[in-house]
This record gives C-alpha cells, sequence and structure tokens, in this order.
C-alpha cells in the first residue's frame, strides 16, 4: 500500500545513502523526523484562543494529519507547550511551573495577541505576553487566529523540532537562554 | 412604594442607631442610606434580625473611592435584600483613606468573607475581625490596591507602547 505515496500523503525519507536493502542517514535526521510528526501538544488553554484550538482539533481542520492529535494533559509527556490565551499574572507560576515539569525537548507555541504580548488586556492584572516568564519558540499573530494560522505555527513548530540537532539542549546557548528566565 | 420603604427603614434606622444614620435618599428607585462607620454593623444586623424588616440576604458588598471627598475618601456600599418581600436597599459608608478598617459583617453574612477580601484587595479597606483577610483575585505579591484611583490601570511593565502611537 505504501508503495503508491501519489494516493497517500506520506512523509517523504530524509536525505541519505540508498542502496539494496540499507538506507543510511544522520541520527539527526531520522530522529528529527519521527519527532516533529509525532508531536504531543499540551494545550494550556485559557480563553477564546482555546475555542479556536478546539476547532483546530477537530475534523474540519485535524490536527491529527500533521501528527499532533494525541494532546498531552499531562506535562511529563508532552513535546509542545500550546499557551492561547490571556495569562494573569496570578496564572504566570503555574504556567512556569508547567513548563519546568515538561521533560526536554520541549517547545513552546504562544498562540494569540494576549499570550504574546498581553493584547488588548494592557492592565495590572494580565501578564504582558508569556515571553516574560518562559522562552517561546513560535508566536501566531491574531485575535483569536484562525485554525488556518494555528497549524501554520505547528508547521513552523515542525520546521523548528525537525532540524534540531540533538546536541542542542545541551549548548552554552541553550543554557544560557534558560538562566536567563531563572529555569534550570 | 419605594419611597414608604424608604420612610420606613429609616424610622427603624433612627430607633436602632440615632444620630449614625445619616442620609437617607432615593437613588431612581432604589433607597440608598448612609451610615456612620461606627454603627454600620449594628445597623446591617438591626435590618437583619428583625422580623419586620428582614433583611437575610447580601446581595453584594463593594468599595468605593472618591479621591475629592476629603475625609471621606473610601467607602463600602452594601445591597440588602429582603427576598419574601422583594424589598431591596442600600448602605453606604464612608472613612478616611488614612484609616480605612470596618468592622466585618461575616459573623452575620458568612456570604461576606470572599467579598470582603475582595474589597480588601482592590481597596485596602481593612475589616476589622475577618478570619482571613489576604488577597483573593490579584497575586500575593502586588504591593498596591489597584482599584484605588491614584493608581493606573495600566500595566507599568510594558515597554512596547508610547504617547504617539497609544496616547498613555
Amino acid at each position: 500500500m505504501l508503495t503508491e505515496t501519489d494516493k497517500y500523503n506520506v512523509v517523504q525519507a530524509p536525505p541519505g545513502v540508498e542502496g539494496s536493502g540499507f538506507f543510511a542517514t544522520s541520527l539527526d535526521k531520522a530522529v528529527g523526523l519521527a519527532r516533529k510528526n509525532s508531536l504531543w501538544p499540551l494545550p494550556f488553554a485559557t480563553s477564546c484562543c482555546g475555542i479556536e484550538f478546539m476547532a483546530t482539533m477537530a475534523s474540519t481542520y485535524d490536527l491529527g494529519r500533521f501528527g499532533a492529535e494525541r494532546l498531552s494533559f499531562s506535562p511529563r509527556q508532552a513535546d509542545l507547550l500550546m499557551v492561547m490565551g490571556t495569562i494573569a499574572k496570578k496564572m504566570g507560576p503555574i504556567l512556569r511551573q508547567v513548563y519546568e515539569q515538561m521533560a526536554e525537548p520541549k517547545w513552546v507555541l504562544s498562540m494569540g495577541a494576549c499570550a504574546s504580548s498581553g493584547g488588548i488586556f494592557d492592565t495590572y492584572s494580565v501578564l504582558q505576553g508569556i515571553d516574560r516568564i518562559i522562552p517561546v519558540d513560535v508566536y501566531i499573530p491574531g485575535c483569536p487566529p484562525r485554525p488556518e494560522q494555528v497549524i501554520d505555527g505547528i508547521l513552523r513548530i515542525q520546521d523548528l523540532v525537525g532540524k534540531e540537532s540533538l546536541r542542542r539542549r545541551n549548548t552554552p546557548e541553550y543554557k544560557a537562554l534558560l538562566a536567563q528566565y531563572g529555569i534550570e | 412604594m419605594s419611597n414608604e420603604l424608604l420612610t420606613y427603614i429609616s424610622e427603624k434606622l433612627k430607633a436602632g442607631i440615632g444620630n449614625g444614620l445619616l442620609k437617607a435618599e432615593m437613588a431612581y428607585d432604589f433607597p440608598v442610606f448612609e451610615i456612620e462607620r461606627d454603627s454600620i454593623h449594628l445597623a446591617i444586623k438591626l435590618l437583619k434580625e428583625d422580623p419586620d424588616t428582614d433583611f437575610h440576604f447580601l446581595t453584594t458588598l463593594c468599595g468605593l473611592h472618591y479621591p475629592d471627598n476629603k475625609g471621606k475618601e473610601l467607602g463600602l456600599m452594601y445591597q440588602l435584600h429582603n427576598l419574601p418581600k422583594n424589598h431591596r436597599i442600600r448602605l453606604k459608608t464612608f472613612f478616611p483613606v488614612q484609616d480605612p478598617t470596618v468592622p466585618t459583617i461575616t459573623d452575620l453574612f458568612p456570604a461576606a468573607n470572599w467579598m470582603e477580601r475582595q474589597e480588601y484587595d482592590f481597596y485596602g479597606i481593612k475589616f476589622q475581625g475577618h478570619p482571613n483577610l489576604k488577597r483573593i483575585l490579584n497575586m500575593d505579591e502586588m504591593n498596591y490596591f489597584p482599584m484605588r484611583k491614584e493608581f493606573p490601570l495600566e500595566d507599568a511593565t510594558r515597554t512596547d507602547k508610547d504617547d504617539t502611537m497609544f496616547g498613555r
């Protein structure tokens, strides 16, 4: 069945050396391919962006087509933290704790104006962007963004995941980034 | 009907707290009574426990801040309801911002517990005798009372807005 790849949308193998009975590529690329097509998102939905996310997960848009249909409601098993909605300052420490509980490698997607910048809630009780407490990989603009934009955001995350080298999380740059946020 | 209620409650309050009743007036169709801080607990207790008035339901209470009202900057509004007769009244009390203390009414209405915590949170009104007076909605680290008029609504840490674009 899988030989008829023109009928089924199958992820292509990474570049490598192919011969009779073997295929060789670098571990980075194979692992990146596996990771990017089996993301387990943790939805941290606090307001209307969460509703758009539900539409994104449902049949019309179907995030499952991109290998991300298995939502993880435990941070321990999640790869991708999707922050969708206004984060009150009181919620900040909780969001940070969820981020800290996620196992490496982990990515963060900030969906919508509120999560990215506070949005219209320029007020004393709202965190003015989640990047004040945790590092963010991809921002999705919009108030709220349409499901197409969410899918685009996931694809941008997939680009990052697929190209990430296996040792990136051990690099001094990455450690410095986390240290900047006071995260061990 | 409401005017009769105003007169009736005024008489009840005069009998109960005397000069503690400062003002009784109609705000549109709503009887409003201004009461001395020292008498507010007794007034609410009487209105609740008197079988004639029977205001046994605390609809809401909220803080007030009028910075220009010297000596009476801060205040509290209590809204009481008599469900069987459908009588509704407002009680107000004012006090200086330097001394924002009011007796708690949690002993009369346990539901006032969280409401009073909220008013402490936003206005810094200290309820004497409250069993657990700490912030309820804002984060514990907040070091001011955001609904007081001297504090700006906007988040002070936001850097991407300036006057030319957003009128800040």
